[in-house]
This record gives C-alpha cells, structure tokens and sequence, in this order.
C-alpha cells in the first residue's frame, strides 16, 4: 500500500469534537517542491488540517502520508510514539506565537532537538546554529535570549529551530498573524527565500498578497470542506465559487 | 491486635454529637473570622496609626506562629487574667480569631483593587466615606475574595480538630472518648476522619453554591 | 512581664527549636518527594495512576492533618506499623504536606503554555524529552514560590505532633506554662524562635526564586 506517487497525500481526512464535523473528508496531494496556500475564514478547519499533517491534532479518520511513509500509521502507543516522532523530525513546523522555549537562549533554542535526537557534538551543534541563523539574519543574536527579541526576530528564530532539523516539509500556521505591521516582511523574505531553495511548504495564512507571489497553488477552505483550489492567479482573480469569490471581497474589504 | 469496626456503631451517639459540636464550632468560628476579617482589613488601612501598628504586630505574630500555640496562650493566657472562660468559647475565639488575619490580609488586597473610580463616584452622590466603604467598597471587595476566603474555611474546618487539645468535646475528642473505652484508635480516628470528610465535601458544596450565586452580580 | 524566668528557660527553647527545624527539614524532604510522585501520577497516561493520585489528594486534603497523625502513631500498630513519635511526625506530615505541594507541581507544570510542548513535540522529541528539556525547566521557576508558602505552612504545621509527646517548640511552651502559670512569656519565646526559621526560610525561598528568574 506504499505505491505513493505523490510527495505529500492527504487521503479522506475527517476530524470531528462529538458531534461538530471540522474537518470533512479532505484530500489533498503536494508534490515536492511545491508551496501550498491554505486560506479561509477563522473556524474554516485549515489550521485543523495543517496540524493532522504532523499529527498535533489526530485525525477522527483518514491518512496522512509523506515520502511514502504513513505518518499516522495505527501502531501500539509505543511504537506510536517512536515512529511520530521520527516522522516529527522531517516535518518543521512553525507556529502563529512562535513557542520558542524561554528558559533557552538562541542557540539552545535551535540545537536542543538536534543534540538530543541526533546526537551531535557540541562544535557541530555550534556549527549548526551559526548556519541556520546566518540562514534567517539571526546570526548576531545567538547569545540572546527570546525575551530580548522582537516578534519578527523570534519568529526567525523559530524557523531556524525548525529547519535545524532538516526537514522534508514545513508547515507555516499563520506565521505572521501575531506580528506587527513592520515585522512581517522580514518573516515573509524568509520565507521567500525558502521557497526559492525548492522547500516544501503548506501555509496558512491570511496574507492573500504574499500566497499570491510565492505559492504554486492556493486552496481555499470553509466549513471544513476545500472549496475551491488552483493556481493564485485563478483563486485571487477568478474564482470559480461564490463562497471564494465572497470571502476574497470580504477580506478586501477588511484589509482597508 | 486486628481491626475491628464492629465496635463502632455502639458509639455512634458519641460520635454523633461530636460532628455537631465541630460543625457548630466551625460556623461560629468561621462567622467570627469573616467579619472579624472585614473589620481588621479595614483597621490595617484606615486605622489611626496607633491602632494600625499594634495591629500589623499581632498579625504578623500571628501568621508567623502555630495556630496550636496560640490556642494554648488563649486558653491559659485568659485563665491566668481571671477570664474563666468556657473551652468551646476559647476554642471558637482562636479559631475565629487566627483566620480572621488571614481573612484580613486577603480583603486589604482586595480593598485596594476595586476600580478607584467606585469610591469617587460614590462620593460624588453625597456618601460619607464610611459610607461609601461600607455599602460600595467593601462588597465588592468581599465578593472577589469570596473563593480565598471559601479555602480558609474549609481549613478552618479541618484545624478545628486542634482544639480537642485544649477539650473542646468536638469530633477528635468524641474519638478519644470512645478510643479511652474501646482502645481501638484504628477504627475510631478512621471514622472521624470520614466524618470530617464528609462535612468538608458538605462545605464545599455549600461555597461552590454561594460563588456562583455572587457570580452572576459580576 | 518575667524576662528573669525567660532568661532561665530560654536553653530548653533553643534545644526544642532544633527539633522544630530537624522536624522541618525531613518533612519538606518527604513531602517534595511524595509531591513529585503524585504530580507524576495525576499527570500520568495511565487512568490508574491519575485516580490514585487524586484519592490521594483529596483523602489527604480532606480529613485533619491531627487525625491523620493519630491514625498513624495511635493506630498504626494495631495493622503492624510501630513507630516512634518522632518518626509518625515526619512520615505524618511529610505525606500530609506532600498532597498540597502535588497540587502546587502539578498546577506549575499545567501553567506552562500548551505551545511549549506543542513546539517541542514537532521537532521530534518524545514526551519524556518535552517534559524534561523543556516543560519542567519552566515549572520549576513558577514552583518555587508557591512551594515556599506549603513550607512555611509546615514549619507552622510541625506543631501538631506536640499532640503525640514529640518534644519540640510547642511542647516545650505548653510544658512551661503548665509549670510556670506564665503563657504570655513562653509564647513569645517559642513564638520568636518559629518566627525566626519561618524568616531564614522565607530568605532563602526568594532567593532561590531571584536565582532562577536570572534569564
């Protein structure tokens, strides 16, 4: 049952609170490489989706696969426990309030999981964090710790945590919605140039400017359900459904 | 020597009139720590300052020290002034009077978080400032401890059991009555502790009521 | 007031106080551990562990910490527990106390922000790994005052075990005002000396707390 072709494959994914259905029957397929835009209204279920995939929030049923591998695959707890971890490790995720661990500075915060998983030396830990800071500008903050930083820079921070563990896929969960204004387009080049190095992204977001220039596709989702999904070029300025059509105006209308 | 509850039932008037001596002491010494409460928190803040001092000083002694000590000075302290008074008195006096400083510490901190603006506009409708104390500032002040101060009874309840030290005939010493007759500490200590349970479980049912009934005046 | 009579007792103060502080320390040594272990347990994975842990508890906070003492010392040898004084005292109230510092953990280890191990659960590391590097870290900052006020509820609480002969500070007043028909005096001189370890603790809980806040 392995015969993946695709990179990522959401296969019939349904969540459900008792009798509140958030997520209903979603499939999904993302190539590697691709970035994919998930947008929609609060409640919609994208950042449901977004956290199945990394099994933060179960699935009620479905699959999700990455590489071939199933990541939430029905084992033993323990066995569970073993393997979702493993498949954790290939998939960074970023959140909306960054969730870097205070009692950490920088550095610490970037090679605490690759010290501990991967059981890397101390000059190879030090390494690391020089190269994934100097990755995201956060270089000459190292010794700093995320009290001292501003939101732009902790979300940096954030990705370099993330990315310290070479993953496979990133998943973005409304990056820059915490963030000031003025901060979130030192996030949003990050980002860019991610997504230049051919990373494999899924994004939720609210910025409809920033889905259009650097994603391949854009999923539009409500009421659990994708209602319509494409190029950006479609979605943003032709889209099939009225529901898409309304909530594209809506939020025009919101961001004046 | 095995355990044997058999023996338990054939006390149980004993017993019973224990857990009524305990809750009296407890509503009485808990009413006593409430207002008692109020009128200290009240002293600590606006008392003339040679009130006030003495007042910080017995408080801070009386926080800092067993409440087993002090029912001891109570007690002997009152029969070596002349005031023989009866144990229950004694009992519900240092009960009442060590949680009615904790009481006061909670309400002073709650006095001086309710919104300044409450006092002003009370006082711009003509209220004295006792008055605007009293019907304004302490009732709300009082209800926003409400839940603090729910704990301290039920801990009053449970350190009630201290003053069968000094023979107040509450529950422990109903179990030591019993205990003196039967010697079976096991069986009796273990049956007053359930009672005690019980009524704790009875009082916090009772708080969790008057809380949300205060709630909805939010 | 005699300060004559206080000069002459005060040697029998001094030595109880020991008692007081030795009493002091075995209880918060085992009233930690108890804490630690039924935190673990309420917070387990295991529904077993999580309903002992909570009997625990509410066994423990529900019924006088007196009783308690005298079902262990009074009744313990009837089910084949013999001890003496001192010791029911420290395993006494070291359980006692251990049920409200459980609570205290736990509440830290709950206070910390689900998107901490939310963070730490996607880089990959276990549950374990979560709770170690980077849950427990952080509770331990927020632990350490209000297990600060649970000790110093102790020290005050060790008093009990006057109830069961154990010579310590409150015996020893209430011995000298049997004797000496002088309870204001005797109460402020043991009064002084619990005033005194409740200070020196209450010293070194905040600065422990300063140390751990240094971040």
């Amino acid at each position: 049952m392995t015969d993946t072709q695709h990179f990522v494959e959401i296969r019939h994914a349904q969540k459900a609170y008792g009798d509140l259905e958030v997520l209903k029957d979603i499939s999904l397929n993302v190539e590697r490489g691709q970035i994919v835009a998930i947008i929609g209204p609060s409640g919609s279920g994208k950042s449901t989706l977004l956290r199945a995939i990394n099994d933060l929030d179960a699935l009620t049923s479905g699959e999700i696969w990455l590489d071939g591998v199933q990541v939430n695959k029905t084992l033993p707890h323990r066995q569970y426990e073993k393997h979702i971890n493993q498949m954790r490790q290939q998939i960074g995720m970023v959140f909306q309030h960054f969730n870097l661990f205070p009692h950490l500075n920088v550095r610490d915060n970037v090679t605490m999981a690759p010290k501990l998983l991967k059981g890397i030396s101390k000059a190879e830990a030090d390494t690391l964090a020089e190269e994934q800071l100097a990755h995201v500008g956060m270089l000459e903050r190292i010794d700093f710790y995320p009290s001292q930083l501003s939101g732009g820079q902790k979300q940096r921070v954030a990705i370099a945590r993330a990315l310290a563990m070479k993953p496979k896929l990133m998943l973005f969960d409304e990056a820059t919605s915490a963030l000031d204004p003025e901060l979130v387009e030192e996030v949003n080049l990050v980002m860019k140039k991610l997504a230049e190095e051919d990373m494999t992204m899924i994004i939720v977001t609210h910025e409809m400017d920033f889905a259009a220039s650097v994603c391949d596709r854009v999923l539009f989702m409500d009421q659990g359900v994708v209602v319509e999904e494409g190029p950006p070029e479609k979605i943003f300025r032709n889209p099939d459904k009225d529901r898409t059509r309304e909530f594209l105006r809506k939020h025009l209308e919101g961001a004046k | 020597m095995g355990l044997d509850f058999s023996v338990v039932p054939q006390f149980y008037d004993i017993i019973l009139i224990g857990v009524l001596w305990t809750v009296a002491i407890t509503v009485a010494s808990a009413l006593l720590s409430f207002f008692g409460g109020i009128v200290f928190a009240v002293v600590a803040l606006y008392g003339h300052w040679s009130i006030r001092l003495p007042f910080r000083g017995f408080a801070w002694l009386f926080m800092g020290t067993p409440l087993l000590l002090q029912l001891f000075l109570i007690y002997f302290g009152l029969v070596q002034i002349g005031v023989d008074l009866p144990a229950f008195v004694a009992g519900v006096i240092g009960l009442g009077l060590h949680f009615a400083v904790y009481n006061s510490e909670l309400i002073q901190t709650a006095i001086i978080a309710v919104d300044k603006g409450q006092m002003e506009a009370a006082r711009t409708l003509g209220l004295s400032n006792g008055q605007a104390l009293r019907k304004v500032v302490i009732p709300q002040a009082v209800r926003d401890v409400l839940p603090p101060i729910g704990n301290n009874m039920i801990a009053l309840l449970k350190d009630s059991a201290l003053v069968s030290v000094i023979g107040v005939s509450e529950l422990t010493l109903s179990a030591q009555r019993a205990i003196g007759r039967t010697y079976r500490p096991f069986e009796f200590y273990v049956v007053a502790a359930a009672c005690y349970y019980i009524i704790n479980l009875g009082m916090e049912a009772v708080l969790r009521r008057i809380e949300r009934r205060t709630a909805l005046s939010r | 007031m005699d300060v004559d009579l206080m000069l002459r007792v005060y040697p029998y103060f001094l030595q109880a106080a020991w008692v007081t502080i030795e009493l002091s320390v075995l209880t918060t040594i085992l009233g930690l551990t108890c804490g630690t272990l039924g935190a673990a347990a309420r917070l387990s994975r295991f529904r077993v562990l999580r309903i002992i842990g909570a009997t625990y508890v509410s066994l423990i906070r529900g019924t006088p910490a007196l009783i308690q003492l005298f079902i262990l010392y009074f009744g313990g040898p009837q089910i084949g527990i013999q001890l003496d004084a001192f010791e029911a005292g420290v395993i006494g109230l070291g359980v006692n106390i251990g049920a409200y510092m459980t609570e205290t953990i736990r509440g830290s280890i709950i206070a910390i922000d689900k998107g901490q191990s939310e963070a730490a659960r996607t880089v990959g590391l276990s549950k374990m790994q979560a709770m170690r590097h980077v849950i427990l870290p952080q509770a331990m900052r927020l632990m350490i005052r209000p297990l600060g006020v649970n000790i110093n509820a102790l020290i005050k609480g060790t008093a009990l075990v006057a109830a069961i002969s154990v010579v310590e500070l409150t015996y020893t007043a209430q011995r000298y005002i049997g004797s000496t028909y002088r309870p204001f005096e005797m109460f402020l001189l043991s009064g002084v000396l619990y005033m005194v370890i409740i200070y020196v603790t209450g010293r070194g809980v905040a600065w422990l707390d300063r140390k751990a806040r240094i971040v």
